[in-house]
């Protein structure tokens, strides 16, 4: 492998739309901060990303898969995950 | 569906120090232990698994020994670890409900227990002020969590401020993975800490791991008795404006990680009858509630630290499975980190300053977007949220909860099922009382 002993695996996920490629094991909302997308957007509008890290803010909320209302800080990304900013 | 409770006779909730702690005492002294966390694996916010350590073990491990020790103990000690669940309610006495988001939707489950050991742990108190809603303004153990979940903090230029131990802890860890911290902002004044310091003499190994985060943040600024003030966006990143009030500063960074000490977790204690103590859960020499067979540990029965968090879950575990003649050494060893606890919370506690940083339209309620000016002129947390929904969103007043009450001096009135929110149809439409009443719970957005 030519990447050598540096190499970690990957997984692949899908941002409002957009590749991802994050370390396997990542937390969707640590991917979501990186990819400078926020996880959600509140009931007046603003931008929203993780505050607690935790499970216990819910500003990480954001749509996984179709399924809105998840806890992307609880939630560990998986190849082709799709994640839409929830608003 | 099938809500036929798993039976236990030991039931710990949480997974963290003092949940480890009294599973391993609990289950070699022969009871049948079983343990719920939020998390996908156990050790808590401060012993949080890292993917980089995971990934590659060569890596440098931040883990200590005894870290390590109780982690081997613990998957020994023939406890078993429940992990991704949280818990909503407790219908009746002896059973509580739990949820668990798996990719095929909540999973409900219900426990029966014979003896019950809280130990939920603390969370970061956010104190609102201009700016702190923006993106790149996380908790200090917020950004931490992050990057032990892949968050590629190297280069980023991080501010680190607020109050409390964790904030060494945390800049720390944030420049071993190779962030450039700006600064470290303590709004403790120098004579809060500095007798906090001195008494540390009696706990070496604290002064120890002070000595080593202050080698590792080496060449960085370390501000007391400053505290931030507003933050706006930049062209790059964001600009976090820093004051003594006598002076102001503006400082470019990516990121600010910003936390005011912590909070205990009392909520299920409280729907669980425990009477509190001030803002801590009330517990007995056995570390027992006021609610027979309800034992809590660690953070929830006040701030004060690993230590204390592994002596009282150990003396918990112990009491639940019928070792009540603990000996005179764990009892001076809890007496000792609870005399460092009380210190502790005395050094950090918030200047008047921090409590009054809100302009009228800061926002103080994240969930419902509730500002400083809604809130002012109720009289009652019950009245303001009546009239404004301040803390009926699905964090049911977690975070805005403490700010509230520094910031007006309400208390946060009684707690209800379900203690997370749950969503609707989570447990189906054929089962008992109260399990209607999770059902009646309304999702906010």
């Amino acid at each position: 492998m030519s990447e050598g002993v540096t190499a970690t695996k990957t997984v692949t996920i899908w941002i409002n739309g957009s590749a991802s490629r994050v370390p396997s094991g990542s937390v969707v909302s640590a991917a979501m901060l990186a990819a400078g997308e926020p996880c959600r957007r509140s009931i007046s509008g603003e931008p929203r990303t993780a505050l607690c890290g935790m499970g216990i803010c819910f500003e990480c909320r954001a749509v996984v898969d179709g399924v809105t209302q998840q806890r992307t800080c609880q939630l560990v990304c998986r190849e082709g995950m799709r994640v839409e900013t929830q608003s | 569906m099938n809500l036929k409770p798993q039976r236990t006779d030991v039931l710990v909730v949480g997974a963290g120090p003092a949940g480890i702690a009294a599973a391993i005492a609990a289950a070699t002294h022969g009871s049948k232990v079983l343990v719920l966390d939020d998390n996908a694996a156990e050790g808590g916010q401060i012993w949080r698994r890292d993917i980089a350590t995971t990934l590659n073990p060569a890596r440098p491990e931040v883990q200590d020994a005894r870290q390590a020790a109780l982690r081997a103990a613990f998957h020994k000690s023939g406890a078993e670890l429940l992990p991704g669940r949280r818990v909503v309610d407790a219908p009746r006495p002896g059973i509580l409900h739990t949820i668990a988001d798996t990719p095929a939707g909540p999973m409900p489950e219900s426990f029966a227990w014979d003896r019950l050991i809280l130990a939920t742990g603390a969370r970061e108190r956010f104190m609102p002020f201009p700016g702190w809603t923006l993106p790149g303004v996380v908790g200090a153990g917020g950004l931490q969590a992050l990057v032990k979940g892949g968050y590629p903090v190297a280069g980023r230029r991080v501010i680190v401020a607020g109050t409390g131990p964790l904030l060494l802890a945390v800049a720390a860890h944030l420049r071993h993975y190779g962030a450039r911290i700006v600064c470290i902002v303590e709004q403790a004044a120098l004579s809060q800490l500095a007798p906090f310091a001195a008494s540390l003499w009696s706990h070496p190994a604290k002064v120890k791991q002070g000595i080593r985060y202050r080698a590792a943040l080496a060449n960085v600024p370390y501000s007391i008795g400053w505290w931030p003030v507003a933050v706006e966006k930049a062209s790059s990143g964001i600009l976090v404006r820093l004051t003594n009030g006598k002076r102001t500063l503006a400082e470019p960074c990516d990121l600010l990680a910003c936390g005011f000490h912590l909070v205990p977790n009392t909520e299920l204690a409280e729907l669980l009858g425990c009477k509190r103590n001030g803002d801590v859960v009330d517990v007995n020499e056995q570390q027992q509630t006021s609610v027979p067979g309800i034992f809590c540990a660690g953070e929830p029965t006040g701030i004060a630290g690993l230590d204390a968090a592994l002596v009282q879950g150990e003396i918990a575990g112990l009491a639940a499975a019928g070792q009540t003649q603990h000996s005179s050494v764990l009892r001076r060893k809890r007496a000792k980190e609870h005399a460092f606890g009380q210190r502790l919370n005395t050094a950090f506690r918030l200047r008047p300053e921090v409590c009054s940083l809100s302009g009228p339209e800061t926002i103080v309620c994240r969930c419902e977007d509730v500002n400083f000016a809604q809130l002012q002129g109720h009289d009652s947390w019950t009245e303001a949220k009546l009239q404004t929904r301040c803390g009926m969103g699905p964090c049911q007043g977690r975070i805005c909860g403490p700010a509230v009450q520094s910031l007006f001096g309400w208390r946060t009135t009684s707690v209800r099922p379900p203690i997370f929110p749950v969503p609707i149809g989570a447990f189906g439409n054929n089962d008992s009382e109260s399990l209607e009443d999770l059902t009646k719970f309304q999702e906010t957005e």
